[in-house]
């Protein structure tokens, strides 16, 4: 239990120091680019707007900057995050129907490229043959090339020249296209097939991190006494092969913490090269109207999230581990 | 070398030197500068020909040289953005384990609060918000890509710190009264040289990812050429729906070939650190069978290590 409440602290204060790097990036650049971009968008959005964007940022008022700080802690407590100065909506308005579709899109990828390559690293590491080592180099071609590359790779492939499966949108929304969303199977089947090809694309980008370290774990796994005693025992092969497997399975948990940003990052890029109705296309809209309450809410939702995985995966080693809960 | 026997450090190391090649003398022998033009009134992109090796354009760009004399940007902008998060990993991680106490605590915090922190977007916020004229600087690129690369490497590096800490040779150097900083420079850095690599090259594998990201999505001021920007303009102008792969196509390749050149050389260096990974097709052709529990070495030509064990044991029996 010290050991959940000790890294609830660390996550509490991560958090407030991703909030404060929020506050201060724009501040520390050269320019002041969001107060003049705030002066700029005078247009767009209604004066009553501006005034909500100008006091959670405190910019153009003439406060200190210790009040001005406070003031925006104290308005994210309430939930806003301002307005999009080029749409004219809350942002939170926006994140929140675009954070679905990026929560179920990584959520989906990661769970399968976690299955995926914790499997083959078991095999790999068990085996070491020459077939399944010789897949750990082509994992890592796909590893090593930025997302939005293979996604390309995958959409021009499958997608553009192969005709296999649709590569742009969450759903169909060509015209004539009869799929209204909401439940029913239309509809979900229009997601579940656009949204193969971007899975696809993160998952094979992050599965060979779960294969290269699920592998050497079990190498070095296998070398350990206990293993010994379970094959000197006369368990069948596949037991053997169990009991190293759950032990290493463990630091793939903790590296779990480390992967968690890049894949989000990465996934976020992803949707931009298929036009995903996530938070991807929104951060490049809003990079492109250079939106910079959207780009800065969406980040500390990211940052949030993040957070929330990282706990998350925390709380499944406390469980998984008993070394761990000791050790508080 | 041990080095060079490895299959994939062969290959990789090979492909990189050609890449480096291409950094520095590509701009030399292309056959046009990058922003040389076939002609100003045509519009259509030409497919590759005898004239233009990769063909052109929209702009009539020819494309072979836009991708000769793109590579030094992209490749200096993430060998900085390596070398900075290195030297940075370094001074973070080793001091927070080796000093410990109140300083690693603060310092692992830190590096684990960066390490959460999705780098790409602050990158995409920062760049989006920097001057034009300071974004296609390239040293400013890399040093910005670097301030949010180091954490992994810190965190690495204090774990390995932590288990040299306490070695017999360091204590020594300890009791003899070596200042910190000389028993951090010259006991502990040169054993953590394989991990630093390692973690060197898989920050400059995030550098060009991360930069031809920020470039493609064209965050990246100026009228420099790189694989990232021809991206770009492949993007915007639709080559894509309009079937034009030769425009796409080269630079993406260039930047996964680099990426996947760097991963197989990391490869080389994983297996150093830690020999049992090595692939069980031994480098010298000859397969070697792995049994549960014992990993085989191969064996070498040495005087046996046991002649001494016969000499304690008369000892223990005299007890």
């Amino acid at each position: 239990m010290r050991t959940v409440l000790r890294r609830l602290g660390f996550y509490i204060l991560a958090a407030l120091a991703a909030l404060t790097m929020n506050f201060f990036l724009l501040r520390m650049l050269p320019g002041d680019p969001l107060g003049a971009q705030l002066a700029k968008s005078t247009g767009q959005i209604t004066p009553a707007e501006l005034q909500g964007l100008e006091k959670l940022y405190g910019v153009g008022t003439h406060r200190s900057l210790v009040s001005q700080y406070l003031g925006y802690l104290g308005q994210l407590l309430h939930g806003n995050l301002g307005t999009s100065t080029s749409k004219s909506v809350p942002v939170t308005t926006l994140i929140s129907t675009d954070l679905p579709w990026t929560l179920g899109l990584i959520g989906c990828a990661t769970a399968v490229a976690f299955v995926v390559g914790t499997l083959i690293g078991i095999l790999a590491g068990w085996r070491r043959s020459g077939l399944l080592d010789a897949l750990l180099p082509v994992s890592t071609f796909f590893q090593a090339m930025p997302y939005f590359i293979l996604s390309w790779l995958l959409l021009i492939t499958v997608g553009f020249y192969g005709g296999l499966l649709p590569y742009s949108n969450g759903y169909d929304i060509s015209r004539g296209s009869t799929v209204t969303p909401g439940w029913n199977a239309s509809f979900v089947g229009s997601v579940i097939s656009h949204g193969a090809l971007p899975a696809m694309a993160i998952a094979l980008a992050s599965v060979a991190g779960w294969i290269m370290g699920m592998r050497n774990m079990m190498i070095t796994t296998m070398d350990e006494d206990y293993v010994l005693v379970a094959a000197a025992k006369g368990l069948p092969q596949w037991r053997v092969a169990a009991v190293a497997a759950r032990n290493a399975l463990l630091p793939s948990i903790s590296n779990f913490a480390l992967s968690i940003s890049l894949v989000v990052t990465g996934s976020i890029v992803t949707e931009i090269v298929f036009s995903y109705p996530g938070l991807g296309d929104e951060i490049n809209t809003a990079i492109q109207n250079t939106d910079y309450p959207v780009l800065q809410g969406i980040l500390i939702v990211v940052v949030f999230t993040v957070l929330a995985a990282n706990f998350l995966a925390d709380l499944v080693y406390v469980a998984l581990d008993p070394r761990a809960r000791r050790e508080a | 070398m041990r080095f060079l026997r490895s299959a994939k450090v062969v290959v990789g190391l090979s492909i990189l030197v050609l890449f480096v090649l291409v950094a520095l003398f590509g701009p030399l022998i292309a056959p046009h500068s990058a922003d040389w033009q076939a002609s100003t009134s045509a519009f259509a992109a030409q497919p590759p020909s005898s004239r233009f090796w990769l063909g052109t354009d929209v702009q009539q760009h020819d494309l072979f040289s836009q991708l000769l004399s793109g590579g030094r940007d992209i490749l200096l902008i993430s060998l900085m953005a390596g070398v900075v998060a290195t030297l940075l990993s370094v001074l973070i991680g080793v001091t927070a384990g080796y000093v410990g106490g109140i300083v690693d605590d603060l310092l692992s915090a830190l590096s684990n609060i960066f390490l959460a922190l999705p780098g790409l977007l602050i990158l995409m916020v920062v760049l989006k918000a920097l001057p034009q004229n300071m974004t296609s600087n390239p040293v400013t690129i890399g040093a910005v890509i670097a301030l949010t690369a180091w954490a992994w490497g810190a965190r690495v590096l204090r774990a390995q710190t932590l288990t040299l800490r306490n070695q017999d040779y360091v204590e020594a150097a300890r009791v003899i009264g070596e200042r910190k900083p000389r028993i951090i420079l010259f006991e502990i850095v040169p054993n953590l040289l394989p991990i630093l690599a390692s973690s060197f090259i898989f920050t400059v594998i995030y550098g060009i990812g991360t930069y031809a990201t920020l470039a493609w999505l064209g965050l990246v001021g100026g009228n420099t050429v790189t694989w990232g920007t021809m991206l770009f303009n492949a993007q915007n102008y639709g080559a894509l729906i309009s079937g034009w792969w030769w425009w796409y196509a080269p630079p993406a390749l260039c930047v996964a070939a680099v990426g996947v050149a760097l991963a197989l050389l990391n490869f080389g260096i994983d297996e150093i650190i830690n020999p049992r990974l090595t692939s069980a097709r031994g480098s010298r052709g000859h397969r070697v069978r792995f049994v549960l529990g014992l990993t085989p070495v191969v064996r070498t030509p040495a005087p046996l290590a046991g002649t001494d064990l016969p000499l304690e044991l008369p000892e223990e029996a005299a007890k």
